[in-house]
């Protein structure tokens, strides 16, 4: 579909590919990027992903994953002097811990007042930005507003955080130059872990009823209210701990502008995963791919990396609707068989 | 291309043609439909012929193509090869609206009204007379009032009355005047005695006979055996998607209808020695719940169910047997009166300490908003209200091998077919799926089995199976509740029953006191 549109729109959707691939895959630099990534991708794809399992819909991972950056950051700027194995940890468990704190209160609210989740982790979302963006606000100019508790004094009027600790940053995996840190095999491992939880434990046995039908679930006598809140917790949680890997393994500081994308994308990615860690894993390598290729595909080819969002969206679009895939499938087959069959007719 | 079949086909027309003088043209003509969904053969080459003029029962077991048959004849779904000719012409549905205009409808067995809407607006939904696009009520109600009339007053229903304050038996027959009104000549109905009681299931064969004689052709789906003889003109029998057999309501018998249908001689009868009643497990006092809504739906109902007892509790649907059964399960607030299990309070208990409690088995009214997840495998669903317990889980971990054989000892004992206990059980028929909710919540040790419906929608193979489990178990001393809306069921298994109407429990009395007409009665509120 996307090769049909760029042949559209006058580009060679062949060379768009390629470039797409070398801007993925082409340099060890490039398949750094690409599987740099893919880290956040995973996390927050999971978050939705566990989310839904539980029937809830969190549009809330971006608010998440930037209240887990603040509160890595947070962690990963004071306490100089810890050793990295106790820094470190302790940095990710804030941002764990920020982001399981602002998914609770959507689940909270919901089991207490009925309040739709929906509405109340977007509006959340809104105030997770705010208040991310006020705690390194650099003060305005006039002096009137004090700057924000985590703002860096000597970076001026930028509003920006000070670095992390050498202490609490994730390490490079080969050297610094391909910028490519442990924060994946993290985002590996929490995909497994919920794998695990989703289908070994009975706590993800009851969420998984809750989800799939909340009276058979109370019917079972399971706690369908408890449920709900702890569900919505640890999805909060691996959007905190995405927010806190991007912070501590990559940017190493926070600003309000690197939260940005994660609110979609996610949502696509669990969706297009089906809701399985595994194809989370697949659908978020997918779309770091696009994302790292996008500029070497616009250079190679003159495709506006544009392109790539509507890609994206496509991709989504036939995930998510499989009666237009079939619908479309059965055209194209009914085509093919009237073509077929028209011989024999004539025979 | 096929030179064969259509031989056949026309042999076949020309010998349906040469039995019936008078009417030599069927209606409706079913010629070879096939129907494949993936992994299974629905329907094979079935041929069936409907006249104008009579009432065909159509008989099989859950599973045995008769659903799928009739979504193929009213446009639900295209059938794999075959075709079906309405008044001789070819039918192309490509839509239930293509069969309605042919003059086929379907009254569904759970039905398709508007229940906020009145009678009227639901008869003529879709089909409104307008004016430059402006509702026209009066003519609409002309309309209605002259089709009621015609059918000399069997059809004589309040066309202001909303369907919510309606009985079902009254659902029943608005579902059939929408049908007339949009010019229905053929008439599918789809297990519709089952939440009649016999009064009323008998004044609907009543309307069903007028029908006939006017002209109108009747396809009807049941699994009563009863009711085929009483009503229908001819019986065609499904099994394994075909058609097995074609009879006579004065050729055939129950018995032999039954083995038709299961393909080996069932026992229509459940052998049953007197029980043995020990103390009262299951002790209600003066117990008042109410709807959502407000309204009061049990009424100061006191009763005792005893061990090794089987209470049978009867009633029409509505009148407070799931708000009963929801208070004692503890999925209903009760709002007076107490219940004791066992001797324990648990009046206010949550389904969740009843459950830890060691409690009650309870098989669900309707299974599919609570007794399963169909997307769950069969191993899953045999422990969904299990797993919080040994030897299920263990530190909070499933333990994935006693779950399995906990589920291969279920299904080998309750004879619940899957291809493998990791299949979803939304693929199962409706049979298994209930035999499974059957198996699960029969365990040894429990005081008290609450059973609701439960042979709901299930064949007779299966019905007769889950009705010797539910005797064993009372043999076996646990107090057993059973409420049905389905009096053979209580007349067959219960030792004492009961009638729910309006909230209130009437004529508590021995089995061996009452009979179906003194029940059906009792069902309508008039006192015997």
């Amino acid at each position: 579909m996307g090769a049909v549109l760029m042949a559209v729109l006058g580009h060679n959707p062949w060379e768009a590919f390629t470039g797409l691939v070398a801007g993925s895959a082409g340099t060890a630099h490039d398949l750094a990027t690409t599987v740099r990534k893919t880290s956040p991708f995973v996390l927050t794809g999971l978050s939705v992903a566990l989310a839904m399992k539980a029937g809830l819909f969190n549009i809330g991972a971006a608010g998440q994953f930037l209240m887990g950056s603040v509160g890595a950051v947070w962690v990963g700027i004071q306490f100089e002097g810890l050793p990295v194995w106790f820094h470190l940890p302790l940095a990710l468990a804030a941002g764990i811990g920020s982001g399981s704190a602002w998914g609770a209160i959507p689940g909270w609210l919901k089991v207490s007042t009925g309040a739709h989740e929906v509405i109340t982790t977007v509006m959340l979302n809104y105030v997770a930005a705010l208040f991310a963006g006020w705690t390194v606000f650099a003060g305005s100019t006039l002096s009137t507003t004090r700057p924000g508790p985590l703002w860096d004094p000597t970076a001026g009027p930028v509003s920006v955080s000070p670095d992390v600790l050498a202490s609490a940053r994730i390490p490079w995996i080969l050297g610094p130059s391909l910028r490519i840190h442990w924060g994946i095999a993290l985002a590996l491992l929490a995909a497994l872990l919920v794998w695990w939880l989703m289908e070994r434990t009975r706590i993800g046995f009851e969420l998984k009823t809750v989800g799939a039908k909340p009276l058979a679930a109370r019917y079972a006598g399971m706690r369908c209210g408890w449920t709900t809140v702890l569900a919505m917790t640890w999805a909060g949680g691996l959007a905190g701990l995405a927010g806190a890997i991007e912070t501590l393994g990559v940017h190493h500081k926070f600003a309000p502008e690197f939260g940005g994308g994660v609110g979609f994308e996610s949502i696509a990615i669990a969706l297009l995963g089906q809701g399985y860690p595994l194809g989370i894993v697949l659908a978020a390598l997918l779309f770091a791919v696009l994302d790292a290729g996008a500029s070497k595909m616009q250079f190679d080819s003159g495709v506006p990396s544009d392109i790539i969002q509507v890609i994206q969206t496509l991709i989504l679009i036939f995930a998510t609707a499989p009666a237009l895939a079939t619908w479309l499938l059965n055209r194209v087959s009914r085509t093919q068989r009237a073509a077929a069959a028209a011989p024999g007719l004539r025979a | 291309m096929n030179a064969a079949p259509l031989a056949e086909q026309i042999g076949l027309r020309h010998q349906s043609a040469g039995n019936r003088r008078n009417m030599p043209y069927p209606v409706l003509e079913v010629r070879g439909v096939t129907k494949h969904f993936p992994g299974v053969v629905a329907n094979r080459n079935i041929d069936l012929d409907l006249f104008p003029g009579e009432i065909l029962a159509v008989l099989g077991e859950n599973g045995a193509g008769k659903s799928t048959l009739m979504n193929i004849i009213c446009g639900l779904h295209p059938p794999t090869s075959g075709s079906i000719r309405v008044g001789g012409r070819r039918l192309e549905c490509r839509s239930p609206r293509d069969a309605i205009a042919a003059g086929i409808a379907m009254v569904h067995q759970h039905f398709q009204l508007v229940s906020s809407m009145t009678v009227l607006e639901n008869i003529v939904l879709g089909a409104e007379t307008t004016r430059r696009g402006i509702l026209d009520p009066a003519t609409d109600e002309r309309g209605v009032d002259e089709l009621c009339r015609r059918f000399g007053g069997q059809l004589d229903i309040n066309p202001q009355a909303v369907i919510d304050d309606l009985p079902m038996a009254m659902r029943l027959r608005v579902e059939i005047v929408k049908a007339l009104y949009r010019g229905a000549r053929i008439l599918i109905l789809d297990e519709p005695t089952a939440v009649l009681t016999p009064q009323e299931t008998g004044s609907l064969f009543q309307l069903l006979r007028g029908l006939r004689n006017q002209g109108t052709a009747i396809i009807f789906i049941t699994h009563k055996l009863r009711e085929v003889l009483d009503v229908a003109d001819r019986i065609a029998v499904l099994r394994q998607g075909e058609v097995v057999g074609h009879t006579r309501p004065g050729a055939t018998t129950e018995q032999a209808m039954a083995t038709m249908m299961v393909g080996r001689a069932p026992s229509l009868t459940v052998p049953k020695v007197p029980g043995v009643p020990g103390p009262p497990m299951l002790q209600v006092d003066n117990l008042t719940v109410h709807r959502n809504d407000g309204t009061t739906a049990v009424d100061r109902i006191s009763f005792e169910v005893h061990q090794g007892e089987i209470l049978g509790l009867a009633g029409g649907q509505d009148n407070g047997q799931t708000e009963l059964i929801g208070a004692l399960t503890g999925l209903r607030p009760v709002s007076s009166g107490t219940v004791r299990l066992n001797g324990h309070d648990t009046t206010h208990a949550s389904a969740r300490r009843i459950g830890r409690e060691g409690g009650t088995g309870h098989i669900p009214e309707d299974r599919h908003t609570h007794g399963m997840v169909e997307g769950f495998s069969v191993a899953q669903n045999l422990v969904l209200n299990l797993c919080n317990r040994p030897p299920f889980t263990r530190w909070g971990l499933l333990r994935l091998e006693a779950i399995r054989a906990h589920a291969r000892r279920k299904a080998a004992a309750f004879d619940i077919r899957a291809t493998s206990l990791e299949q979803p059980l939304g693929s199962l028929s409706a049979g298994n799926q209930q035999k499974l909710v059957v198996a699960r919540e029969m365990r040894d040790g429990l005081p008290l089995l609450i059973a609701s419906q439960p042979t709901r929608g299930v064949d007779v193979g299966s019905v007769e199976f889950i009705h010797h489990q539910i005797v064993q178990q009372r043999n076996a001393g646990q107090a057993v509740l059973l409420a049905s809306y389905d009096l053979d069921e209580i007349l067959a298994l219960a030792d004492r029953i009961a009638v729910m109407f309006k909230g209130r429990l009437i004529g508590l009395s021995p089995a061996a006191q009452v009979d179906r007409n003194r029940l059906g009665l009792l069902m309508a509120g008039i006192p015997a």
